[in-house]
């Protein structure tokens, strides 16, 4: 594949997850019971334009499941169906699969059929239809894809006219019953349709103003109908006012033309398809062979107004069966099927079949006439990199501001001179900057509910328990790398949230809760940081359970006092887990202390709150922006150091009183009757030997992720103030007990220290429950 | 010094020769990025002998070597006239920090030598090639050798 066609393709499985996003948004919403008909206009035209691009990069696989989903949500649409929840659970479990073809196409590989299987049969049950294989075929030419011949439905041929023939299976019969015609046309509309095989069709066809100005020709359009068979034309020139009134830019003329094909008229209505809701477009049968060519003049007026009221809706109902390449899916191609519809038009009266020949009367048409209008987002995509690389720059923009400001201040000019006052605006013009730049990073977390709104579904289906997710705060904005590392540890929580903390549904509804279980998600923006909360609606932590649990694992001694956050806290130790027997969901040794770890490594905290019977919360605290860090700036052994400032719980000043010694070199910290070990950050960096006395320095109390805490010992606080992250990684490796690094205002590089790593380390070599740690030069 | 512009046949290779330790040695000059003055080293904890540290590179972190320390060589008093080339090897890029750059030769591929196997000197193991200009032997440099290993810990 040439390299323009992989961006092609990129492009597409970017626009696909786009997609899916409002058809999980759509679904959600018919979910929460709005049946407005735009919602499942959304979701139709979500699979309908994943289903178009996908036949565009021949995705059998992809398009046949779409095809299958479409049929559905087209029976939906159209009002014959009417789903109930658990038609809907269905669609939320179609839009999964929809949305692990996609991926799977785009990472080239293969979903197996019995995934998509069992659901695409039950979607067939649900709605009553017959396995309509033809239609897929309908793309497969339409794609350029190379592989027409081969399996696909090409045996299914046959079956075609069957199919047109067949009034229940058309679904052209139903929209024309929903257009609101007069009275006496019903009739011979519903006969036309079944006859229509033989015969054809008169086509009144007034194009609007906007036609034009999307690119459409009708010249196209007619050509594309003589292909279906011998037309006439008949041109209206009635409307045309006088030369001196004319709008050069107003389209007056109309046409009618007769058709003579043995197509149904699905085939005649897909030429129009690209200009739908853009002109007057009236398709009848010919009842009579050709006799009603010449339209009296009467008739025609009414036929006009009915169509132009009910136009609108005839728009978005006459979409489903456009089986062609989506050009909104993937525009690129757009330019490209122009030559290849050629194609079939060569070889229009040989030995190819009716399924082609629907084809090739989509690609004639412009491209980008897609009736039903969207909203432009303005939006560009650009490179992660690039933005880091902006982020970078406007990092090193801020420090040389410090920098400059520095020497204009050593340079002994006076607060209010010029250069000071510039240099103030120029501040604040680079925190702007600086600020702006962080925002384009950042992305709603919307994507990542709605992934973890498939969690809860397949979750909650694996322990046959009813719940709902609810959420909230979707938009709020987070660091995109933040989302992605999130991901995990929620996914994790919801499950736990599903399992462990919903009851069954028998005991809800013994201690008179709803049947259902709700399982809440929020977000939002908190003084700086986003707080995410994932809550249930449960029994809440059975703390007799989880401390007992404890004793028997030896994570605490069987005598512990315990608050009741403390027992909390027991979930997050390593090697605990409360479920009596392992489920496949959870229990998997993966526990909550992964969850924590993991969020933690983002520079975040976690905290539990729960109320018996009533339900447990988690709550996840985190940084915006993993691009900077509040950090608290040290000096020891003549080296300045950051140390994050979550991790620091407290400082202190050590007096004689609070410095015990334990064996000839170690030392603790007795601090409100609990013994902290003491460490000299120094000595741990291997900058200088250990101090004899500590009695007068000042020590970080530093709080752990397992509740362990330690002293560090520098030898003085600096600041406190944001800095940005540098990685070491990428330049020199790990280093054991840094984090990363970072730019000072003076432009030296100071080193983020990782306080979890370095005091392990420490541990490594001593016991921090019995510490008597030997500090090394 | 460093703005000359040689004309270079094809086959020839042209380096930037530099003093460390009172040896001459060279690089490859396309893996040369920078020359720049020397800096205060941020120290890393628990880093080989040869590592200096780091320095802020217009917002990059620039991991330091000691060449004259990493190549075993008697290391003299560190002086603001130190020279600190950057130097760009794949994905990785650190200064080396030399007493002198002193030219930019172009070396015809054919003159350059294989270091004898005789020389059982750690300095040798950095040494990919060595040729002679003007009487003098011209080491050529092995940077990936030279840098500090990566992955593990540098413990």
């Amino acid at each position: 594949m040439s390299d323009p066609m992989a961006e092609i393709r990129a492009s597409f499985f970017i626009e696909c997850e786009e997609l899916l996003e409002s058809l999980q948004d759509g679904l959600q919403l018919m979910d929460d019971g709005d049946t407005d008909p735009e919602t499942i206009n959304i979701v139709f035209r979500a699979v309908h334009s994943i289903k178009g691009g996908a036949g565009a990069f021949g995705l059998d696989d992809l398009v046949r499941f779409a095809h299958r989903f479409e049929t559905a949500m087209d029976e939906v649409r159209a009002g014959r169906f009417h789903p109930d929840g658990e038609a809907i659970r269905l669609f939320f479990a179609c839009a999964d699969i929809l949305g692990d073809l996609v991926r799977a196409a785009r990472d080239d590989e293969q979903v197996d059929d019995a995934v998509t299987g069992p659901v695409l049969e039950k979607l067939d049950k649900l709605v009553g239809l017959e396995e309509e294989e033809e239609e897929v075929l309908d793309f497969t030419p339409a794609t350029l894809s190379l592989d027409f011949g081969d399996g696909g439905g090409l045996p299914d041929l046959p079956d075609l006219p069957d199919l047109s023939a067949l009034p229940a299976a058309d679904p052209s019969e139903d929209t024309l019953p929903s257009l609101e015609l007069p009275a006496d046309m019903p009739a011979p509309v519903a006969e036309a349709a079944m006859e229509s095989t033989a015969k054809g069709f008169t086509v009144h066809f007034k194009p609007e103003n906007a036609l034009y100005a999307s690119g459409n020709e009708p010249l196209y359009l007619f050509r594309a109908l003589r292909d279906l068979g011998d037309i006439s034309v008949t041109c209206h020139c009635g409307d045309l006012p006088d030369l001196d009134q004319l709008d050069p830019d107003t389209g007056h003329l109309s046409w009618n033309l007769t058709v003579h094909t043995e197509e149904a008229e699905q085939a005649v209505r897909e030429v129009f398809e690209f200009v739908d809701g853009l002109c007057v477009l009236e398709i009848k049968p010919l009842t009579g062979g050709g006799a009603m060519v010449a339209p009296a003049p009467a008739p025609a007026l009414v036929v006009e107004q009915a169509v132009e009221i009910a136009a609108p809706e005839a728009a978005p109902l006459a979409a489903p069966q456009k089986p062609q390449v989506s050009t909104e899916a993937a525009p690129a191609p757009t330019p490209k099927p122009a030559p290849v519809a050629k194609l079939p038009v060569g070889s229009d009266d040989d030995t190819i079949d009716a399924a082609p020949k629907d084809e090739k009367t989509a690609p004639s048409v412009p491209a980008k006439a897609t009736g039903t209008p969207t909203q432009p987002r303005a939006t560009v995509r650009v490179d992660l990199e690039r933005i880091d690389r902006l982020v970078n720059l406007v990092g090193e923009l801020v420090i040389n501001q410090a920098m400059l400001s520095q020497s204009v201040t050593e340079a002994g000019l006076p607060p209010n001179s010029p250069v000071s006052t510039g240099l103030e605006e120029f501040l604040q013009l680079t925190r702007d900057i600086q600020e702006s730049v962080m925002m384009i990073r950042a992305q709603p977390i919307k994507s990542l509910f709605q992934r973890m709104g498939r969690i809860v579904r397949e979750s909650s289906a694996s322990v046959g328990k009813e719940v709902r997710l609810y959420t909230d705060g979707e938009n709020t904005e987070v660091d995109k790398t933040v989302i992605e590392r999130l991901a995990d540890p929620l996914t994790h929580m919801i499950r736990n949230a599903v399992d462990h903390g919903l009851e069954s549904t028998e005991k809800r509804l013994e201690s008179g809760k709803s049947r259902e279980g709700h399982v809440t998600l929020t977000a939002q923006h908190r003084s700086g940081r986003i707080v995410i909360e994932v809550s249930d609606d449960g029994a809440g932590i059975n703390r007799e359970r989880v401390k007992q649990k404890a004793i028997e694992k030896e994570l605490i001694p069987a005598d512990a006092q315990l608050s009741d956050s403390d027992i909390d806290n027991l979930l997050f130790l390593p090697g605990f887990s409360t479920a009596a027997e392992i489920s496949n969901l959870s229990g998997r040794g993966v526990g909550m202390d992964v969850v924590k770890s993991s969020i933690q490594a983002l520079g975040g905290r976690i905290s539990i709150t729960s109320h018996e019977g009533k339900g447990t919360t988690f709550s996840i605290s985190l940084p915006l922006t993993l691009a900077v860090l509040d950090g608290m700036v040290v000096r020891v052994a003549d080296e300045t150091l950051v140390v994050p400032l979550n991790a620091i719980l407290e400082t202190l000043t050590l007096t004689d009183d609070d410095l015990k010694a334990l064996g000839p070199e170690t030392h603790v910290v007795q601090i409100r009757g609990g013994f902290v070990p003491l460490l000299d950050l120094g000595a741990e960096l291997g900058y200088r030997k250990p101090q004899d006395s500590y009695v007068g320095g000042i020590v970080l109390l530093i709080g752990q992720e397992d509740g362990n805490r330690a002293a560090l010992a520098v030898d003085a606080i600096e600041d406190q103030r944001q800095v940005v992250i540098k990685g070491l990684e990428g330049s020199y490796g790990r280093v054991p007990g840094i984090a990363a690094a970072t730019i000072l205002g003076d432009g030296q590089i100071a080193l983020i220290l990782d306080p979890t790593d370095l005091v392990g380390q420490a541990s490594g070599r001593t016991r921090v429950r019995q510490p008597q740690q030997a500090l090394v030069g | 010094m460093t703005d000359t512009e040689k004309q270079t046949d094809s086959t020839s290779i042209e380096l930037l020769s530099f003093r460390v330790g009172g040896q001459d040695y060279s690089v490859d000059i396309m893996s040369v990025r920078e020359i720049r003055g020397s800096a205060k080293a941020t120290s890393l904890p628990h880093a080989p002998f040869f590592v200096k540290g780091v320095i802020n590179l217009r917002g990059t972190v620039l991991p330091i070597i000691d060449l004259a320390a990493r190549l075993g060589l008697q290391t003299g008093e560190d002086t603001e006239r130190n020279v600190i080339i950057v130097v760009d090897l794949g994905e990785r890029t650190a200064g080396l920090m030399v007493d002198a750059v002193s030219d930019i030769l172009a070396i015809p591929s054919e003159e350059m030598q294989p270091p004898p196997d005789l020389a059982a000197d750690e300095a040798r193991t950095f040494v990919s090639a060595l040729t002679i200009v003007d009487g003098r032997m011209i080491r050529i440099l092995d940077l990936e050798a030279v840098m500090p290993p990566q992955g593990e810990e540098v413990a």
